[in-house]
């Protein structure tokens, strides 16, 4: 059945075999051993993260305000959670169908987030209009 | 077809790259997670729940400063220190931002080493981000200690709106229980690379399982996601 399969189909064969060929290259071989990466990838990150750190605190120290201060922090913040998360927990290197399955389920607290800004805002309204102080 | 028929069943299934390859890997037979080990994997969704419990309390924090008619208490004056009589704002809790960075560097190269089968360097890497996340505990007991002090109690403040206390302190003390579970998962974890278990395939005191040196890579996953929460933490409630 395997070879009628693979004579039949030829081109899809050699096309899954050259997948097949690569990935023991790529990531099979990292696999076998567990995750293998340089110790100097390691070093540069966590320089980065040094770097990364230390502009997050500027940006409070330089005590900058409004959208440029939420903005540069989200800014740091998202880029020293893509370090940590892609080389330290080692996600870049794992396949899509774990990868996709832990980062895809977080993004949906956005949608959370989203609900409860509606909700504290409504909740904002009926405490300036009926608990205001009154002089 | 031709995917499935061609792999030899007992190599390693060939990836297929981008969405037909998830697609592949989930509607696949017994296991959606290939080269991925059950401990691997469980590690990982537990740390998708717990961000989903960090994620709440980040919320809850959220809806309460955006609600109230109050004003916040300005964290960058509330974690000023003195330093040699020059007033620093927000210095401590950077300090602590990079003890745990520093811990994680430790713990990466712990990770590697132990794949390399280093017992002592694996072994002391490990004993030395524990050492980082018991100074980083140590400095959160001193920075509570100061608030409590101050007269931050988790109902009032004397600087503004009173939920500011039940925020800071519901965090900071979920993720300081984290970072001391850490420590002490970490110590245990020392002991037994130190010892040689995993050379030696030892069972295990309470699983009655041999142990691997991955369990060093699923320490560290545990490990960096408590730096990656304090990076949040520090974003939204530090520095906001």
């Amino acid at each position: 059945m395997t070879n009628a399969a693979v004579h039949v189909e030829g081109q899809a064969a050699q096309h899954a075999l050259q997948t097949y060929v690569h990935d023991a290259v790529a990531s099979g071989a990292a696999h076998t051993k567990g995750q293998q990466h340089p110790i100097r990838l390691y070093l540069v990150v966590w320089g980065w993260l040094f770097v990364l750190s230390t502009c997050s605190y500027l940006v409070d120290y330089f005590g900058i305000h409004g959208h440029l201060r939420w903005s540069l922090i989200l800014l740091f913040m998202v880029l020293k959670a893509g370090l940590i998360v892609a080389v330290f927990m080692h996600m870049a290197w794992e396949r899509l169908a774990l990868a996709y399955a832990i980062l895809l389920p977080p993004v949906l607290v956005l949608v959370f987030v989203a609900i409860m800004m509606f909700e504290s805002g409504y909740t904002h309204l009926l405490r300036t209009i009926f608990f205001a102080p009154t002089a | 077809m031709a995917e499935t028929t061609l792999v030899h069943p007992k190599a390693a299934p060939g990836t297929i790259p981008g969405w037909r390859g998830i697609a592949a890997d989930w509607a696949s037979d017994q296991r959606a997670f290939k080269n991925v080990s059950w401990g691997k994997a469980m590690m990982w969704i537990f740390l998708l729940s717990d961000t989903f419990i960090f994620s709440c309390f980040l919320l809850s924090y959220m809806t309460a400063r955006m609600s109230t008619t109050v004003p916040w208490p300005n964290p960058s004056e509330v974690f000023a220190l003195n330093i040699a009589g020059k007033h620093i704002p927000l210095i401590l809790i950077a300090i602590m931002t990079f003890i745990l960075i520093s811990s994680s560097g430790t713990m990466a190269m712990a990770v590697n080493f132990g794949y390399r089968r280093d017992r002592v360097r694996t072994a002391a890497l490990m004993l030395a981000t524990a050492a980082f996340g018991a100074t980083f505990v140590g400095m959160q007991a001193f920075e509570w200690t100061k608030l409590i002090m101050e007269g931050v109690r988790p109902w009032g403040n004397p600087w503004g709106a009173p939920q500011f206390g039940a925020c800071f302190f519901m965090i900071t003390g979920f993720h300081g229980t984290h970072v001391t579970i850490g420590v002490i998962f970490l110590i245990a974890i020392a002991r037994k690379v130190l010892r040689g278990d995993f050379d030696r395939e030892r069972r295990g005191f309470f699983t009655s399982r041999k142990g691997y040196y991955e369990i060093v890579e699923i320490t560290g996953l545990y490990w960096h996601f408590v730096d990656l929460v304090w990076v949040f933490i520090f974003a939204f409630f530090y520095l906001w």
